[in-house]
């Protein structure tokens, strides 16, 4: 303790003799309760979000993005829940961010726990190694802002097992006629396997989900927006990445599978988060896609429509909805290109100028068959050789069709 | 299928495509892949004892087929090094190849992901999704897995990572061995 803050206190108690004030002795209170235990200085749940400029409201600023007419209705924010898969080095700090932001309800996923080498990352503490990344995350969030309810999931979704509890957990509190409990799903993970799952439940569900993704190599990312049946899906085409921008053959790829920076990692989780909050708040145009190339600074941009051929079945009967999304589509289009068509600043006395950049930028790929990318986008895996699907089950001829009859010649051939 | 020793790539025709495109929550679907795995899985093994390279043993740990563990094993130096092999087959199969799994190998090598799942990244990953759904687990296991374990093993081996189960377990006799010989030159 700091012999100052003592000098401070006694010299408060003398004033305090002098002259009764229950203001002053409130503030020596919380003082003396920040010297006895930090754990001490944690608030207790508000109710409703004021807007009023005092040091002890922690959400002043968010309310002031009202008051500037940015958005319409913050508080809205606490109507939300958002499950966020994934609470590696970009889901934890979107995490953080939301909580922050004030955000109803969290979901947290992931079945790995905290490990050293993690500390490169943001967010997880030393002292947090061997707890489940989920509960070390309620434990550092719940303390940030109680208003906040948070829910945690520790399971591997790409198991059978996990996916049918995932599934459940997303469909809970669907009271207001929602398909699901929750407004918006964040994919946060680090492998093609747990995004096609992911992709999977939000298919089946007609869930609006975000997708994002930091490079093997940490020096790109991306996020990218799903809505199922009227955007691509995870599964309509494969997945696209930010190229390097250098010569990939240089690039050295033995001896490790994944490097990371805290500082990609932030950067994404903080454009992810923003394209979360322009959605749900509804400010802004909502990104479809939106790359990050760090080694130039490049942030490429593209929309992807649905592939009437997708390989998941739910996306394929999520595109065939009736006209009534179509319509609300074309009245969000309009909004957003008439938002486009205002100029911000014309002229200014700094004779700065905003360059229309769409030499450098495709705005949008109308179709996915032609696959002419934007500059700096490319597929991380080849597209399935063509094959036509048999349309009745293969007569297997001479193999036997009895699935207990061919366990056992496996068995045989494993004991001989 | 350019840059693969002809080796694998003799055998890998050898073992039956498979077709139906159907994931462990496809009900039927699924158990007519499943009896496709099973062909495919047992030819290869026949194709490997045939040519006297027999390498691993895996059969279904469940009654639906969505897990299977067995062990695999490598000789390097005349020396036999077995591993357990475990994974399960993910809800997104057969988009996603299954993640195979060597607990035992967990933490030795950079070439692994946590879990003790191999990394496929660069040299499997763009071959199954070119081949879906025509590749099945025993695909997973000649293009994935075995050349995996060619690459690792010799260095896990060599730096001292991996030890032979005959030297870890009497270390004492080993080295009784090694002073023997010393003397008797």
């Amino acid at each position: 303790m700091d012999e100052e803050q003592l000098r401070a206190l006694l010299r408060d108690l003398d004033a305090l003799k002098q002259r009764p004030d229950p203001a002053a002795i409130d503030r020596m209170r919380e003082r003396v309760a920040g010297m006895v235990t930090p754990a001490a200085a944690a608030r207790s749940k508000i109710k409703d979000m004021s807007s009023e400029v005092v040091d002890s409201n922690p959400y002043s600023r968010l309310m002031a993005l009202q008051r500037m007419g940015i958005v319409d209705n913050y508080e809205r924010i606490r109507d939300y829940s958002i499950a966020i898969v994934g609470i590696g080095g970009v889901g934890s700090v979107a995490a953080e961010m939301l909580t922050r932001c004030g955000i109803g309800r969290l979901l947290l996923y992931d079945y790995d726990t905290v490990e050293l080498a993690n500390m490169n990352r943001l967010f997880f503490r030393p002292d947090q190694v061997g707890m489940t990344k989920t509960d070390a995350a309620v434990q550092t969030l719940s303390g940030i802002n109680p208003d906040v309810t948070l829910e945690s999931y520790s399971l591997n979704i790409t198991t059978v097992k996990g996916f049918e509890t995932f599934l459940g957990s997303l469909k809970a509190r669907s009271s207001d006629g929602r398909n699901t409990g929750v407004d918006l799903v964040l994919s946060c993970v680090d492998n093609y396997e747990a995004r096609m799952v992911v992709n999977q439940a939000c298919n089946e569900l007609g869930q609006t989900w975000m997708e994002s993704g930091v490079s093997e190599d940490a020096v790109s990312g991306h996020i990218q927006l799903l809505v199922p049946g009227e955007t691509a899906c995870f599964a309509c085409a494969p997945p696209l990445v930010v190229a390097s921008g250098v010569d990939e053959r240089t690039l050295k790829r033995e001896g490790v599978c994944a490097a990371s920076l805290p500082t990609t990692m932030g950067v994404v989780a903080g454009l992810l988060v923003q394209n979360a909050l322009k959605y749900l708040l509804k400010f802004g145009q909502v990104s479809p896609y939106l790359g990050y190339n760090s080694l130039k600074d490049y942030f490429p941009t593209m929309e992807m429509k649905p592939n009437p051929q997708c390989s998941n079945p739910a996306c394929v009967q999520r595109q065939s909805k009736p006209a009534r999304d179509a319509a609300a589509k074309a009245k969000m289009e309009a909004e957003a290109s008439a938002a486009d068509e205002c100029p911000v600043h014309l002229d200014n006395d700094w004779n700065i100028s905003v360059v229309d950049d769409s030499d450098t930028v495709t705005p949008s790929i109308l179709s996915t068959g032609a696959d002419s990318l934007p500059e700096g986008l490319v597929r991380e895996l080849p597209t399935a050789d063509s094959y036509q699907e048999p349309v009745a089950p293969v007569t297997s001829g001479a193999i036997d069709d009895d699935l207990e009859e061919l366990q056992r010649q496996l068995d045989a051939l494993n004991s001989s | 299928m350019e840059g693969w020793d002809k080796g694998t790539k003799s055998v890998v025709g050898e073992i039956p495509l498979l077709s139906t495109r159907a994931g462990p929550r496809d009900g039927e679907a699924w158990r007519q892949r499943l009896k496709e795995e099973y062909r495919a899985l047992i030819a290869y093994t026949s194709v490997n004892k045939s040519k006297d390279n027999d390498w691993f043993r895996i059969s279904a740990a469940n009654p639906e087929g969505t897990r299977w563990e067995g062990t695999c094993w490598y000789v390097h130096n005349l020396r036999r090094y077995e591993f357990p092999l475990q994974f399960d087959i993910p809800v997104a199969y057969p988009q996603v190849a299954p993640e195979i799994e060597l607990p035992t190998l967990d933490g030795k090598t950079h070439k692994m992901y946590r879990g003790g799942k191999i990394c496929l990244t660069v040299h499997f990953k763009p071959l199954w999704a070119k081949n879906c759904p025509r590749f099945g687990i025993a695909h997973a296991l000649c293009l994935g897995l075995a050349p995996w374990l060619a690459a690792e093993v010799p260095i896990l081996v060599d730096s001292g990572m991996v030890k032979h189960k005959d030297d870890e377990a009497a270390p004492a006799d080993a080295a009784a061995a090694a002073s023997g010989s010393a003397a008797a030159s």
